[in-house]
């Protein structure tokens, strides 16, 4: 029996819009990969508008860490290059052929294989970037040995997809994915799972990985926390994170030799009409899954939750990282005397509206502010939602006067931004917490670097 | 309301960069968002934000003391009336309240949020909304009869000194009600200590004393009853003598979870410790008074309530929080007891604690980061 650890901080946010557990094809002609999903990474162009390519076929890499591909995620051709300003490369749209060929990386038997020779396979293919590094969230270096590997069962934010539902009947992919990962590491593979939520036996059997049981309210499920409490991350270590279906795509570059990144993506949010899981490969166009199935209105299109996803277009790309892509009303109208009004029907963690009176209120919510940028005012607040051995105002302050020795001493790399945005969420005082975080990540990168 | 809009709508520009009245455009945002929450959305991070913001956070605080204060206005007609021999009814107390207590609220208002606009202005920052809170304490913690000019001058003096050189609002190291308290207390001490200043228009037959003050030179025998002074049927400040209605005030504060509990929960048991201390010393009459008759005297509920919850001047971290609330009711009662010069030690007591709330903040995160080190070294020589 493993060990149960029970998350006390936290906040569980109740959105309306969950997705009903029903699977549909998702008939998505056009794919992308947007540079800007990998942290710190700079794109070098391999292919032009026009080029054929299969599954497998590079098309970009990154200028500072040229070993590392970022691949075609179905065969077909180059449709567009977009870029923004400076010429920075923002999306590199593959238009699918819809035979989805893969370049062939060779069958292997993993028990026989040695740490390079899943190094190689996977940096070649262009699987290597679904795997990460704490600290900093950057794709990971193929020369660091980590101390360990996590892998996520479940997911606890706002409206999260069922990582059971994404596992299911794919058992024998899903532990070769995690014989190649203990290939990796010197240390264990951890996988973790909730307590009531995860139930199928893809995850609960899955051998050769050490399983721990986590439960608890959102942020139980962020990797940092699950890091934080089975083994914490110190100065100069380093520790690899992967998600439950990227190991899938992990497990078939080594069982079939294909790169086959079938995945499923989650609709979810109160605008959805029909909120459900649809079968595509990675960084699907969303165009096909909003047709006719959202409300009428001002909206915005997240792909991620709502707590970290990034806003994209109508017609835009589901993230790299993503699983999930969520619709929300955009909040942009003035509400006469808001503050002082009681409000039913909005959320806070205070208890300030008498909607605390219904704990289990599902709601709507926009992305309205609620109120001007003020200076930290109210303590103790984020500790609530914080369930980490770090003082997260303090944190913020020492990153926000880039005293780099204090952020060190205070934690820093022991968090992701992701792990500040029930912080941000809660923050009285409205400060971009989640942009302060990055910032602070990506000055202490360049720092030790 | 959509007319209203319209309006703020065309008058906008003329704030905003390039129009004429630029200068006022911190003023007209204040104006603008008391009115309407702006139409801000999320730029970066999260996508929802909570729905409570910094207004009605302090506003919530706000409400808290309404008890206090509504009770207080009375109190000050009924000691009035008292003292000249009298009982009226509830209303002539009030509005003989309301005469005295309206024009502190007034200018407390008027001279606090005029220096906080200036300064936004100066700034070019959006009006902060913390002197909502520190211009509905002030007129609370000053005796009825203050002369207004005296009072303008604290304010003026605790939001200069004691906010906006530091930097504004969640920058200062004081609580700006209690410098503004302080402020008078050491400029104009005929006005607000002493037996006469305690009830309005006493007349001087009338003995004024507080029950700290008559604690205070050992005269115990003229205490009021528990019970009047835990509903505050005593003279005192405006806003401070009933404990009662103080805790009601507490209790949305709790409720709401606005104000925190670890501080003001610290408090009243420093304030224990301390008086149980002295019980067991006992050299004098005043050492041996019941611990919990502390909590009724003089300014201690108001302070562990409204004062000591400051979230910016107090300790910011959640064990820093009751080292600093249990020192402040200990030092307090220690200030009342042996100090001979003034019979309330609540307000001194949360000043010093202010000054040293970063210090203790500073010793828990050091123990923070010395365990973080720690764990890096027992990991390394694994």
């Amino acid at each position: 029996m493993s060990t149960i650890y029970s998350i006390k901080k936290g906040l569980d946010i109740k959105l309306l819009g969950g997705a009903e557990k029903t699977v549909v094809d998702l008939n998505s002609r056009l794919f992308a990969l947007r540079p800007d999903d990998f942290v710190g990474c700079f794109p070098k162009m391999l292919v032009k508008v026009g080029d054929e390519v299969k599954a497998g076929t590079p098309l970009f890499f990154d200028k500072y860490r040229d070993e590392i591909y970022f691949t075609s995620p179905v065969s077909g051709k180059v449709l567009d290059i977009r870029r923004g300003e400076k010429r920075k490369i923002l999306e590199v749209v593959v238009e699918s052929d819809g035979k989805n060929e893969s370049l062939d990386f060779g069958k292997s038997d993993i028990a026989s294989l040695k740490r390079e020779d899943v190094v190689e396979k996977m940096l070649k293919s262009g699987v290597w970037p679904v795997l990460r590094q704490r600290p900093y969230s950057t794709i990971a270096k193929s020369v660091d040995v980590p101390k360990a590997i996590f892998v996520s069962a479940f997911d606890s934010a706002p409206l999260a997809p069922d990582f059971d539902l994404f596992l299911h009947g794919y058992g024998k992919e899903f532990q070769a994915g995690l014989d190649a990962l203990t290939k990796l590491t010197s240390g264990k593979v951890h996988l973790n799972v909730h307590k009531k939520k995860t139930l199928s036996k893809e995850f609960l059997e899955a051998k050769n990985v050490q399983i721990n049981t986590f439960q608890g309210p959102h942020p139980s499920g962020n990797v940092s926390v699950h890091i934080s409490r089975i083994d914490p991350l110190n100065k100069g270590e380093v520790v690899w994170y992967i998600s439950a279906q990227d190991v899938l795509t992990v497990g078939r570059l080594f069982l079939t030799g294909q790169y086959d990144s079938s995945c499923m993506v989650a609709l979810t949010g109160s605008e959805v009409k029909n909120p459900r899981y649809y079968k595509t490969r990675k960084g699907a166009s969303v165009t096909h899954m909003l047709q006719d199935n959202v409300k009428e209105g001002n909206l915005r299109y997240i792909s991620g939750n709502v707590l970290t996803g990034s806003v994209i277009e109508k017609d835009g790309f589901v993230g790299f990282y993503n699983s999930h892509v969520t619709v929300i009303p955009e909040g942009d109208y003035y509400e006469f005397m808001g503050w002082l009004a009681p409000g039913f029907s909005k959320f806070s963690i205070s208890k300030t509206f008498p909607s605390f009176l219904f704990p289990n209120k599902k709601y709507r919510l926009d992305s309205n502010v609620h109120g001007g940028p003020r200076a930290f005012v109210a303590t103790g607040i984020f500790e609530k939602v914080f369930p980490f051995d770090i003082y997260p105002m303090q944190l913020i302050k020492a990153i926000m006067v880039q005293d780099i020795d204090l952020m060190e001493n205070l934690g820093i790399y022991e968090v992701d931004e992701e792990d500040f945005a029930l912080c941000e969420v809660v923050d009285v005082s409205k400060t971009e917490i989640q942009k302060v975080v990055r910032e602070g990540l990506d000055l202490m990168r360049k720092e030790m670097s | 309301m959509k007319a209203l809009r319209k309006f703020l709508d065309k008058q906008k520009p003329k704030f905003q960069k390039g129009g004429k009245l630029h200068k006022l455009e911190s003023t007209f945002d204040a104006f603008e968002t008391f009115l309407f929450v702006p139409n801000t959305t999320a730029k970066t991070g999260a996508h929802i934000r909570d729905a409570v913001d910094m207004k009605r956070f302090m506003f919530t605080v706000i409400i808290a003391m309404i008890p206090a204060l509504i009770f207080g206005t009375w109190n000050v007609g009924y000691e009035h009336y008292l003292s000249h021999g009298q009982t009226v009814d509830f209303l002539t107390n009030i509005t003989y309240g309301l005469m005295k207590v309206l024009p502190l609220i007034v200018v407390s208002y008027g001279v606090g949020l005029g220096i906080e606009f200036l300064f936004a202005q100066i700034r070019h920052e959006e009006v902060n909304e913390g002197f909502l809170v520190s211009g509905m304490l002030i007129p609370l913690i000053v005796p009825p009869d203050l002369p207004l000019w005296q009072l303008a001058i604290g304010v003026a003096f605790a939001v200069i000194f004691g906010k906006e050189v530091f930097g504004g609002t969640g920058m200062n190291v004081f609580n700006p009600a209690l410098t503004a308290r302080a402020f008078i207390f050491f400029a104009y001490p005929g006005n607000m200590s002493g037996d006469k200043v305690w009830i309005a228009d006493k007349p001087d037959t009338f003995s004024g004393a507080t029950p700290l003050g008559n604690a205070l030179v050992g005269n115990l025998k003229d205490l009021p009853s528990a019970h009047d002074m835990f509903f505050g049927y005593i003279p005192g400040s405006v806003g401070e003598t009933s404990t009662f209605w103080i805790l009601v005030g507490a209790v949305i504060l709790l409720l709401t979870g606005v104000a925190s509990w670890r501080v003001m929960v610290s408090v009243f048991a420093g304030g224990a410790v301390m008086g149980l201390l002295f019980n067991l010393w006992g050299a004098n009459t005043y050492m041996e008074i019941p611990f919990w008759q502390h909590f009724i005297m003089g300014g201690f509920a108001f302070g562990a309530v409204f004062m000591a919850t400051d979230p910016v001047t107090s300790s910011q971290t959640t064990k820093g929080k009751y080292i600093y609330g249990f020192l402040i009711g200990f030092i307090a009662v220690l200030i009342r007891v042996i100090n001979p010069g003034y019979p309330e030690g609540v307000m001194l007591s949360i000043l010093l604690m202010n000054a040293f709330a970063p210090f203790i903040d500073h010793l828990v995160v050091q123990s923070n980061i010395k365990r973080r080190l720690k764990r890096a070294t027992v990991a390394v020589n694994k």
